[in-house]
């Protein structure tokens, strides 16, 4: 980020309190003996339009602001929060988070003073998204999202649409006298149709986004495309047999289908986990926990996606972190307070909702390298199994290692050939082994299409996923029908 | 927040309310709606007797929505300041001039808004320290630990304590403000089997309005390590058709998923696998499931949903017929009926046991899955397909056998509703919902 912009943020969180940098001294100064301590200010704002039943049934837009005060003193963590950004808030929740201290360790004591704003990389340009078009523009969006659905086929009874975008402002500020700022945009749209056909109805979503402008959204038949495929995807189901129960061999799509490295092996590598050993990862750092072949990386620098950042929200880089290297366990994704309890380093993974809620080692776009083999001959290669390629959420118990992803969209493999498609089901598995059983990996990488949240403790982020389709020897498919 | 500072916020919320909804009339807007909140709270975790986080929670928010004739718009905001509140409110009337021409939306019919309301009896602030937090919590935590010697690392202790005042107004001239607090203390723990490299982890929580209600921190932290240890050496099972007893904490889903199809909203947009479901027998004959909004201190209490329109007991479903959907005015009038003051949703439902206890139910079950754990969303909810991943106990003879993992249960929840046996007396009372445990059978539960 170049000084201009951090002027922008400047101007945009400090100024209107009548702040400045060097006002921060006195706040530090109630923070002295911390081994970390940070100041986080937010503006965030949002507006959405929803679309239901071809009328433009409502618009919300919010401004929420605040500063989080956090104190780390060894292991120990004060923390406090303010929405209104001024001298005295600040002051009042630097007390409050110092309070921390009381527990009676020591740590270093220094002058507080800014240290030059760093320059960086800008992953994602810094105007205004929700600026980028006219209200009308945005309006005309929805209306289009709903004439491409309807006329994509004469089943669709009900199309909702929506879009929706952030603009965002941050300033950390930590102990050390680092100063760092960053401008994020992000927008989204997503698109659900409800079909209906010979009295059974189904519906489907599908959607995209990333860190653009609105305006994302008028480019490449982009609208048009979401509409189109969630019609696809909601009269495919409607003709879909139930899904078969048991262990079989499944071969996941590519793209979406990667939420099953973010709930399988993602959580357990996050460094809190492992720092306090309640990963089922924890210490399995140089262990085989996947097939040769198998390449995994946590990746924060990928230009305008949606789980990207130029600097996490402790102002670290975001980095390309290797989780897994030719199936062998390489290392976590780290925030600085896990980082340096392990002797580590932070991998620009310390991430928080807002200011109002702590940082934590969080995923950001987390995929699996491409590998060589022909997708078609993967399918081919199956006698009898599932392939399934489009996937709603998942979970993860990261201590004993079971996770579940849910199939809204899967197929039956009879023969080496795709047939029917089937109900969606829950497919569960053990993350520490469920890569030593992937027995072929595609050249066909993708990533998601930029409308993934991930669910930690509580707090929400924005993050994305991506895989090459892959074959997994043995995985439990959550269907109801026995197998033959 | 004390006594004091509860009177001074409620004169602050209130003149607020007022001031909101004259400027979004000011601005244009033929009616107006809003919910507004302010509270404040405390919570500690412990990590194996060390204070992990300290964190002092203050909230505040305003959301409102406007109307300009049929059409709305909203807009919500944290920062309550004079000038937020105007521009929060020009952004509200700005969107309401873009929105469509929507017949049924506006406020609830004025003659439906709540009148008298008593006292609920759901605001007992706790004047909490940090530091008696945290010897609480590590008072949890240490009776966890100290539990059995498989109990290898501790997932935390946490307390928490959060008070605070909403309030919901609309220019029909309703004005309704709930202080309201909650306090919880909660344990998890790791336990791993001797010469084993697999760990299990569960926790157990207790929560209340008044901190005077809460379990012991000793039993909280006693009862956490005794799940995880019962979860020890767990297996997959075959894949079969089995009969499932969802326990009391499980079995409330199967309640929400039911609610969520006889919402309003779900009917109207037809994106529910019971369309049209009113008067039709969904569950067997002995199912009854019934509102009760004015408990006191329950955890769903209200006189108004967020319409302002006045909540009442009712009966969702006699007999297993469904009575009627759960409905705010907007999906009311989409369907042509009345509300049921569910704006914001359902106030304290109750499933009503067949009477048997859980060891009965057992006993009743002879052989099958006792599910004490569900991951996953794998909910379709169209068509009702159910499948989810599971963890329980395998049971035989009416006795538990082994702990069971890494297994999914799937279903259709038309068919699960219907083949429901019996709803256990062993409630668990620390929900808005409260059910008994739930045996259903003809499941298929897929595992090796």
């Amino acid at each position: 980020m170049n000084p201009s912009h951090f002027q922008q943020v400047e101007q945009q969180l400090l100024e209107p309190a009548g702040l400045n940098i060097s006002d921060l001294e006195k706040i530090f100064a109630h923070l002295k003996g911390a081994d970390l301590a940070d100041l986080y200010f937010q503006s965030n704002r949002f507006e959405s339009w929803g679309l239901e039943d071809g009328i433009i049934k409502n618009g919300t837009y919010s401004i929420e602001q605040g500063v989080g005060v956090r104190m780390v003193i060894g292991e120990q963590t004060g923390f406090s929060y303010s929405d209104e950004i001024s001298f005295d808030a600040l002051t009042a929740s630097a007390k409050a988070a110092a309070g921390i201290g009381k527990a009676g360790q020591t740590g270093r004591i220094q002058a507080w003073q800014a240290k030059d704003a760093q320059k960086m990389k800008a992953l994602y340009q810094m105007d205004n998204p929700l600026a980028a078009m006219s209200e009308d523009e945005k309006i005309a969006l929805l209306n289009l999202a709903d004439k491409e659905a309807r006329s994509a086929s004469p089943h669709v009874q009900q199309v909702i649409a929506n879009i929706a975008g952030v603009y965002e402002h941050i300033l950390i500020a930590d102990n050390e006298g680092n100063l760092n700022a960053d401008i994020r945009p992000l927008v989204r749209m997503n698109i659900t149709v409800v079909v209906e056909k010979d009295g059974k109805r189904e519906s489907a979503g599908t959607g995209g986004g990333g860190r653009f402008g609105f305006n994302y959204f008028t480019q490449a038949d982009r609208v048009r495309e979401y509409a189109q495929e969630a019609v696809r995807l909601a009269l495919v189901n409607l003709d879909a047999v139930a899904a078969p129960a048991g262990s079989q061999t499944v071969v996941l799509g590519s793209g979406w289908p990667g939420v099953l490295l973010h709930e399988a092996i993602g959580h357990g590598l996050e460094g809190d986990f492992n720092r306090k050993g309640t990963s089922a990862f924890s210490g399995r750092v140089g262990e085989k926990v996947a097939s040769n072949g198998v390449t995994v990386v946590d990746d924060g620098t990928l230009e305008n996606r949606r789980g990207s950042l130029n600097i996490d929200d402790e102002g670290t880089p975001t980095n390309c972190t290797t989780l897994i290297e030719d199936g062998v366990l390489k290392g976590y994704m780290q925030d600085k307070l896990n980082a340096r309890l392990m002797g580590e380093q932070s991998t620009g993974n310390g991430r928080r909702e807002s200011y109002a809620h702590l940082p934590m080692p969080r995923m950001t776009n987390t995929y699996m390298l491409a590998g060589k083999e022909d997708p078609q001959e993967i399918i081919a290669s199956v006698k009898n199994g599932l392939y399934a390629v489009n996937f709603g959420g998942g979970q993860v118990d990261i201590t004993s290692g079971k996770f579940v992803f849910s199939a809204s969209e899967a197929y039956l493999i009879e023969n080496g050939k795709v047939t029917r498609p089937v109900k969606g089901a829950t497919l569960i598995g053990n993350g520490p082994d469920v890569l030593t059983k992937v027995s072929m990996i595609g050249n066909d990488l993708a990533l998601d299409k930029g409308v993934g949240v991930c669910g930690k403790a509580g707090q929400s982020v924005p993050v994305g996923v991506g895989q090459p389709t892959l074959k997994i020897d043995g995985l439990t498919v959550g269907g109801t029908e026995a197998q033959s | 927040m004390n006594l004091n500072e509860l009177k001074k916020t409620d004169a602050e919320l209130r003149a607020l309310s007022e001031t909101v909804l004259k400027l979004s009339k000011k601005y244009g807007a033929s009616d107006a709606e809003l919910s507004l909140n302010r509270g404040s709270g405390l919570s500690v975790e412990i990590h194996q007797e060390n204070i992990d986080k300290l964190e002092y929670h203050r909230d505040q928010g305003l959301s409102l929505t406007v109307y300009m004739g049929q059409h709305q718009g909203s807009a919500t905001t944290g920062d309550l300041s004079t000038q937020a509140i105007e521009d929060t409110v020009k952004a509200a009337c700005n969107i309401a001039k873009f929105t469509g021409e929507d017949k049924y939306t506006g406020l609830a019919n004025a003659q439906l808004m709540a009148g008298d309301m008593g006292d609920l009896d759901l605001y007992h602030p706790w004047d909490l320290s940090a530091e008696s937090a945290i010897q609480i919590a590590t008072a949890c935590e240490k009776a966890a630990m100290s539990y059995d010697d498989r109990i290898i690392n501790s997932d935390g202790a946490s307390i928490s304590s959060y008070s605070g005042l909403s309030v919901i107004a609309n220019t029909h001239g309703f004005i309704g403000v709930t202080p309201s607090s909650r306090h919880n203390l909660s344990c998890s723990v790791i336990a791993q089997a001797p010469n084993t490299t697999a760990m299990q982890r569960d926790y157990w929580y207790t929560t209340s309005r008044q901190h005077e209600a809460l379990d012991s921190p000793e039993h909280v932290g006693e009862k956490s390590a005794e799940l995880t240890l019962s979860r020890l050496n767990g297996r997959q099972i075959n894949t079969q058709q089995a009969t499932v007893l969802y326990s009391p904490e499980m079995a409330r889903s199967i309640i929400s998923h039911f609610t969520s199809s006889i919402s309003g909203g779900s009917q109207y947009r037809k994106t529910t696998f019971l369309l049209g479901a009113k008067g039709e027998k969904v569950f067997p004959d002995f199912i009854r499931l019934h509102e009760q909004p004015h408990l006191i201190s329950g955890f769903g209490s209200c006189y108004f949903d967020r319409d302002g329109v006045a909540t009442v007991d009712r009966d969702i479903v006699v007999d297993g017929v469904v009575q009627d959907y759960i409905m705010g005015s907007y999906s009311a009038r989409q369907l042509g009926l009345k509300t049921t003051a569910n704006s914001g949703g359902t106030h304290n439902l109750t499933l009503d046991s067949t009477g048997q206890t859980f060891d009965e139910l057992l006993k009743l079950m002879d052989t099958g899955l006792l599910v004490t754990e569900l991951i996953g969303s794998g909910i379709n909810g169209v068509t009702g397909d159910y499948s989810r991943g599971a963890a329980g106990f395998w049971v035989e003879n009416g006795e538990i056998q082994f702990p069971v993992e890494e297994i999914t249960i799937a279903g259709n929840l038309k068919d699960m509703f219907q083949n429901i046996i019996a709803v256990g007396n062993d409630v668990d009372p620390r929900s808005a919902t409260q059910t008994g445990s739930i045996l259903i059978e003809g499941m298929m539960v897929a595992g090796e």
